[in-house]
């Protein structure tokens, strides 16, 4: 229910967004054009109708899929973003693997070892990570592992290999999240009664931190994780265009440029909705990992 | 040999002296009550024993043996092998002791697995046996739930036979009724001794809970400000308490038909010092009516059978 | 260790903030003066250096300090501005979610699951498309975006410290909500949300950074720090340092900020 009023209202705010810019048909038949050609373009995409009617017919057409006709690249936007959805899919997903791969451990290393160098240290490689801005890391990794040890390819869609850097770059901005979460948790799990129950029945140390502990801690980490990749897949625009991946969030920064706005109100919505369903999945998969949910 | 021997148990938090002389002795089969009021030093003594104490604690003693095994000098690892198997324990917190993650049958079983292998599908049989034997009814149907399905008496229950997985030697109960109702209490008070005497446990129950003692206990030990003031067969202490800390909580214990109504009950005035670095001495000096120079010194165990750490019994 | 922190992220602010007040006086050069025979001299570290040219000169011949110092001011202001408008929205918001419950309350969250719901860079860099690149332009928008997490901490402090004793007292002495509001509820979570702003201090200085990277955020020939690594994007595999020195001086910028919340946030106590 909530998820349907929230996607209504970004529903909304997209199309609102790209009619506040002054008059779309100028804009669209470019500089050049005749004020008979900006009449023509206006009628050609339904300008010269009341606002609220062109709002009801996008609506109505977006709900089934159908956001219309890119003006740039003439085709149609569903098979614009659906052609491109998996390079971005596979960016986040690797860039979330990465980070939940390093956070993890990490978190959990600074737990066990509370109020240790070796906690501090994973503190101040959270912090590090926090305040490194993606696209610079991602031009310095380029000049590292592209140019001076060559590598990884620099920049492109074809293999795997072009993951490598743009997940890695990704995955920074999660890991001090992550990382922070995974301690928190983890540190109050092992203060628990359960986890003194655990050592009192003789448990082996690693059951009682990856069985007993890790479980618990894991609910919340398993919420964030779902935002995170719905932040990564917004933030994927930045690094799309610093490695020049031919995703989602590359379509949308060259259709930006190119005033391309049934485009731009697509891809808006559609991450929008992705991560509504992301945090949709995240309460259901913390259902089945914690059975007092379940009622 | 004696099931358990603890000499001169010191614990340490930083600057507080937690425990700082502790002698407990339980034999076999018998139910050794510690009693004392919070703060005395009763439950850290039970998680010393344990290994079971909060990161920074300091632990020494003279002496800690498990059926002759020296227990002082062993790692986690040694530990954890006794633990649950030989040695098993279960707590004042019923509600949050049991993993809320994983189901009853689960936790049960896996402390069976863990110290005596088998498979899990013994295992399970096990637990539901003795869930049956602690009073749990359907208790094939207790296995596949989760703890927050269950009341915290029921909690307890398994908390319970949890313990027995493995037949232990030894039980140590750190105020197992405490934070349930009054009608609960009693019952799992008559469990825990009507197991005892069915499967022969040294079973070290503690308590701050005069009356508990005076139902269950074979032997007392009396604790107070870190030191255990006096130990003796029940029978013993209670008709003839030597030091006078026990003596003032005797007095405390409403016996009805010997107060006339409306008469106040017992108190005993003054409170319990600090136990800061240095402290030495008797605790109970500055409460007690008999204290005298001496009591500033330290002050060891008199007597053979019937123990009391006071200078009125050398 | 900890109280460590907080001095070095207080004090890289400070430096950060001195140099983007008094750069006028201490750049050596016009920031915006190009020499096209002087392009990209080499730093004082590398072989061939001009001393007049400490930090260098970019592709244009424009000295690399003096830019690096004027871009201080617009990573500073765009921060601190974007934080006033968005920490108004949110505290705002976030208040009288907390404060009223029930209806408002749910009209509170919906806003802030609608606002989370919404790509934030995709957007800013939208609606910048749109309307054209200006610096009052992306705090406008980072303001208007950025207001989440004032929300969710003003709101739940507001709940903790609407049921204690003092705020009952003032309801009993017969004050006016509006007066309860500012004179009791919003000094005690006050503390609260200078972490908060901290926070999103240093993200708003990353996302406009980030917006001018990509060539939608202040428009040149501004200094701004992320505008000057895309302009030495084209250089960088010959002249790293073009994308070395503004990078750092971002990353050490966004680090102390980061560090100051985080002290300041272990001496209030909260989770904000």
């Amino acid at each position: 229910m909530l998820a349907l009023l929230v996607s209504l209202t970004v529903l909304t705010l997209a199309f609102t967004l790209t009619r506040l810019s002054g008059d779309l048909a100028i804009s669209i038949a470019g500089p050049a054009a005749t004020q008979e050609d900006v009449e023509m373009v206006r009628r050609a995409y339904g300008l010269d109708r009341p606002l609220l009617q062109q709002f009801f017919s996008w609506v109505g057409r977006a709900a089934v899929g159908d956001f219309g006709e890119s003006f740039f690249f003439r085709a149609r936007v569903s098979d614009l973003i659906l052609e491109r959805m998996p390079v971005t899919l596979t960016l986040g997903l690797v860039g979330l693997c990465i980070a939940l791969v390093v956070s993890i451990p990490m978190g959990i290393l600074a737990a066990v070892r509370e109020n240790t160098w070796v906690d501090r240290l994973v503190q101040l490689v959270a912090m590090l990570g926090q305040a490194m801005p993606g696209f610079w890391l991602g031009l310095i990794m380029m000049i590292f592992f592209g140019l001076q040890l060559g590598w990884l390819p620099v920049s492109g869609t074809g293999s795997w290999e072009h993951y490598v850097m743009p997940g890695m770059v990704l995955a920074f901005s999660a890991i001090p999240a992550l990382t922070r979460l995974t301690r928190s948790g983890m540190i109050q799990a092992l203060g628990s009664d359960y986890i003194r129950t655990a050592r009192a029945k003789g448990l082996s140390r690693f059951s009682i931190l990856f069985k007993h502990a890790l479980r618990n801690a894991a609910l919340p980490v398993v919420s964030i994780a779902s935002v995170q990749l719905g932040f990564m897949l917004g933030g994927s625009i930045v690094i799309e265009s610093v490695f020049a991946l031919h995703g989602v969030g590359f379509l949308a920064w060259e259709s930006i440029t190119k005033n391309d706005f049934p485009v731009v109100q697509a891809v808006v919505l559609v991450l929008a909705c992705i991560y509504i369903a992301l945090t949709l999945a995240a309460d259901m998969l913390n259902a089945l990992l914690d059975p007092r949910l379940r009622g | 040999m004696s099931l358990l021997e603890v000499r001169d148990l010191h614990v340490r938090f930083g600057q507080t002296a937690a425990v700082r002389g502790a002698d407990i002795v339980v034999e076999r089969g018998e139910t050794h009550c510690i009693v004392g009021e919070s703060g005395c030093g009763k439950s850290v003594t039970s998680l010393a024993v344990m290994g079971l104490l909060a990161k920074g604690a300091e632990r020494r003693a003279a002496r800690m043996a498990f059926d002759g095994i020296d227990l002082l000098p062993m790692n986690e690892r040694a530990l954890s092998r006794l633990r649950g198997d030989r040695i098993a324990m279960i707590f004042q917190e019923p509600m949050t002791s049991l993993n809320p993650a994983y189901t009853v049958g689960s936790q049960m079983a896996e402390v069976r697995t863990r110290h005596k292998g088998g498979t899990r599908r013994a295992a399970l049989d096990r637990a539901e046996e003795l869930l049956g034997r602690v009073g749990i009814t359907a208790p094939g149907l207790r296995l596949g739930q989760f703890p927050h399905q269950l009341s915290g008496g029921l909690r307890q229950r398994v908390m319970i036979a949890m313990a027995l997985m493995n037949d232990p030697e030894l039980l140590i109960a750190d105020e197992p009724t405490t934070a349930l109702d009054v009608t609960i209490q009693a019952q799992i008070l008559r469990l825990l001794a009507q197991l005892q005497a069915e499967l022969g446990l040294g079973l070290m129950l503690i308590t701050h809970d005069l009356g508990v003692v005076a139902r269950v206990a074979t032997r007392v030990s009396v604790m107070y400000a870190g030191q255990v003031v006096e130990t003796a067969t029940t029978a013993e202490l209670f008709a003839n308490p030597r030091h006078p800390y026990t003596r003032g909580l005797l007095d405390c214990l409403p016996v009805p038909g010997k107060l006339p109504p409306g008469s106040q009950l017992g108190t005993i005035p003054g409170m319990v010092p600090k136990l800061t670095e240095g402290f030495r001495g008797c605790g109970f000096r500055s409460r007690c009516a008999y204290a005298q120079p001496a009591c500033e010194a330290d002050i060891p165990l008199y007597g053979t059978t019937h123990l009391s750490r006071c200078v009125l019994s050398a | 260790m900890k109280k460590a922190g907080l001095y070095v992220g207080l004090a890289i602010l400070v430096l950060v903030a001195l140099a983007a007040i008094l750069a006028p006086w201490i750049a050596p050069h016009d920031p915006y003066a190009q020499d096209l025979n002087n392009r990209l001299a080499v730093p004082f570290w590398m072989e061939g250096t001009n001393p007049a040219n400490l930090l260098g000169t970019d592709q244009l011949g424009r000295d690399y300090l003096s830019r690096l110092l004027y871009g201080a001011r617009v990573s500073l202001i765009i921060g601190v501005l974007t934080v006033i408008v968005s920490g108004v929205i949110g505290i705002t918001l976030g208040v009288l979610g907390g404060f009223f419950g029930g209806r408002v309350d749910d009209v509170v969250l919906f806003l802030i699951t609608t606002r989370l719901a919404i790509p934030v860079v995709l957007v800013a860099l939208a609606v910048v498309g749109l309307f054209g690149s200006s610096a009052v332009l992306v705090v406008t928008v980072l303001g208007l975006l950025l207001w989440d997490r004032f929300a969710v901490v003003a709101r739940s402090t507001t709940m903790q410290v609407r049921g204690l004793d003092y705020v009952s007292a003032a309801w009993a002495a017969g004050c006016s909500t509006p007066r309860i509001l500012l004179s009791e509820i919003l000094p005690n979570i006050l503390s609260h949300l200078a972490v908060v702003a901290t926070l999103e201090m240093a993200l708003a200085i990353l996302l406009e950074a980030s917006l001018s990277f990509l060539g939608l955020g202040v428009p040149p020939p501004l200094p701004s720090w992320g505008l000057m690594i895309a302009e030495g994007r084209d250089f960088m595999f010959f002249s790293a340092w073009v994308i070395w020195i503004p990078g750092i001086a971002l990353f050490v910028l966004v680090l102390g900020i980061n560090l100051l919340g985080d002290g300041l946030r272990d001496l209030v106590g909260g989770r904000a």
